[in-house]
């Protein structure tokens, strides 16, 4: 049991939510972090989605790895992601249809996310499959908090609420204030990013 | 004993039995849960109905009030025809075919209305909804809207409560009869017949205007059709000219 949590494991798992971040360090799922984070719920849910699916991809091909050629190596993790996404998919349309009705959006940029790809082609390939299942969640939540920072401050700025509540008192906008427009633009995400990933290199350079 | 996993021979291999059990594994699973995922889509297309009407589709046995207040018609010209068929989950082919579904029922405060069903493209894929509108055929009752790809958080928004209820009360045809309801930019919205768009996503706020405009356009004959404008099969072609001699009279 304690070999489960050794501290390789450990640092499989906490490595990427700050000092390896995907999205901060590694600059990977920016994409999808552009497209969903508008507002805060989308982004929640497009962070757990992207945990799940790459702690289990990451399984798969972790188990497969000895197995895989070489020069085809890609072509299976994208067959295994694809597959996997479909399947996934199709089973929530069957049993659970709302919570599929919500995603079916976000089901392509699942798909099309770098960090799976690159989670699998740096980690999975090398490590067994429990290590590689620490690491598919650890970068998930990872990729989710960044998501979430950009899009409660989209959401706050942009359009004055968080998870669709207003937040932004009535006598704010009596003062004359009002929701900054360019908050709402897919641009605006890449500046918070940004300056995210400036903060989080100033702060690690300081720790250093 | 260690296999040479570089091999032309095992590469080859390696793919064609992947491929295979893949495409086995999505096919057994499409075909397994086909039954239950279409039982879904039309509850769901159900309860999207239940919606324009008014209902809350969360907190009722939508398959059950379906059933009690809402009938499937068909538009051919004249009365409303029962429609006997197996429920239609999609509407865009039927109406090109000319085939005009309209549903019967009552909202959820009561009044009597008709609901039809519109499609149309937004920015990244197809756009659908149901317009419900009252037993007069001039005013919006209610309106339901939901789309394929939209952007999360911009375009997908048409799909939320407080866009569709701003569509509530509004006229649907101008003076000369012609559909006059539609979409404008963000925060634009003066005349009666403007309806906010949503901010960031003019594209899908304009296929949305299309959309309705289109689709009440390809049920005018209906719309048109009042009490007071017989409109027989003879004159099928051009029954909306007669039903608007008689709206200017009026």
């Amino acid at each position: 049991m304690s070999k489960l949590f050794s501290d390789e494991n450990k640092a499989a798992f906490t490595n990427p939510l700050n000092l390896n971040n995907p999205v901060a360090v590694q600059v990977l799922g920016i994409c999808s972090a552009l497209a969903v984070t508008s507002q805060l719920k989308p982004a929640i849910v497009m962070g757990l989605s992207v945990t799940v699916i790459t702690a289990f991809s990451n399984v798969i091909i972790s188990l497969l790895r000895k197995t895989i050629p070489n020069r085809i190596r890609i072509i299976v993790q994208l067959v295994v992601v694809a597959a996997l996404v479909t399947i996934v998919s199709q089973l929530l349309k069957a049993y659970v249809y709302d919570v599929s009705v919500q995603l079916s959006v976000y089901v392509g940029l699942i798909i099309t996310n770098c960090i799976l790809m690159g989670r699998l082609e740096a980690f999975a390939m090398q490590n067994s499959p429990w290590p590689s299942f620490l690491d598919g969640i650890g970068n998930g939540l990872g990729y989710a908090a960044i998501l979430v920072i950009v899009g409660f401050v989209r959401e706050l700025f942009g359009f004055g609420t968080l998870l669709g509540f207003n937040v932004i008192p009535q006598f704010m906008y009596d003062a004359g204030y009002t929701n900054n427009g360019m908050m709402v633009m897919p641009a605006m995400s890449l500046i918070i990013v940004g300056c995210v990933i400036w903060a989080h290199r100033a702060y690690n350079k300081e720790e250093k | 004993m260690k296999m040479n996993t570089n091999s032309n021979v095992y590469t080859i291999c390696y793919a064609a039995v992947m491929v295979i059990i893949v495409a086995f594994l999505l096919a057994f699973v499409a075909s397994a849960l086909k039954n239950t995922q279409d039982a879904n889509v039309a509850n769901d297309t159900k309860g999207q109905i239940l919606t324009a009407l008014g209902y809350d589709k969360a907190t009722i046995d939508v398959a059950k009030v379906f059933d009690e207040k809402v009938k499937d018609n068909l538009y051919t010209c004249g009365p409303l025809q029962p429609y006997e068929g197996k429920f239609n989950t999609t509407y865009g082919s039927l109406i090109k075919k000319g085939e005009l579904h309209v549903f019967t029922a009552t909202t959820a405060q009561g009044e009597p209305a008709y609901v039809i069903p519109v499609v149309g493209r937004g920015l990244w894929g197809g756009l659908w909804g149901y317009i419900a509108v009252s037993e007069t055929k001039d005013k919006v009752l209610g309106t339901y809207f939901y789309h394929e790809s939209e952007t999360a958080g911009l375009g997908a928004r048409i799909g939320e409560k407080w866009f569709q209820d701003q569509f509530i009360g509004k006229p649907i045809f101008g003076a000369d009869g012609e559909v006059v309801l539609t979409v404008t930019k963000a925060g634009a919205a003066q005349a009666e017949n403007e309806v906010d768009g949503v901010t960031g996503a003019t594209l899908t706020s304009n296929g949305v205007a299309a959309m309705v405009k289109d689709g009440l356009t390809a049920y005018s004959k209906f719309l048109g059709d009042r009490p007071d404008c017989v409109c027989d099969d003879e004159e099928f072609e051009i029954p909306e000219e007669e039903c608007e001699q008689n709206d200017v009279e009026q």
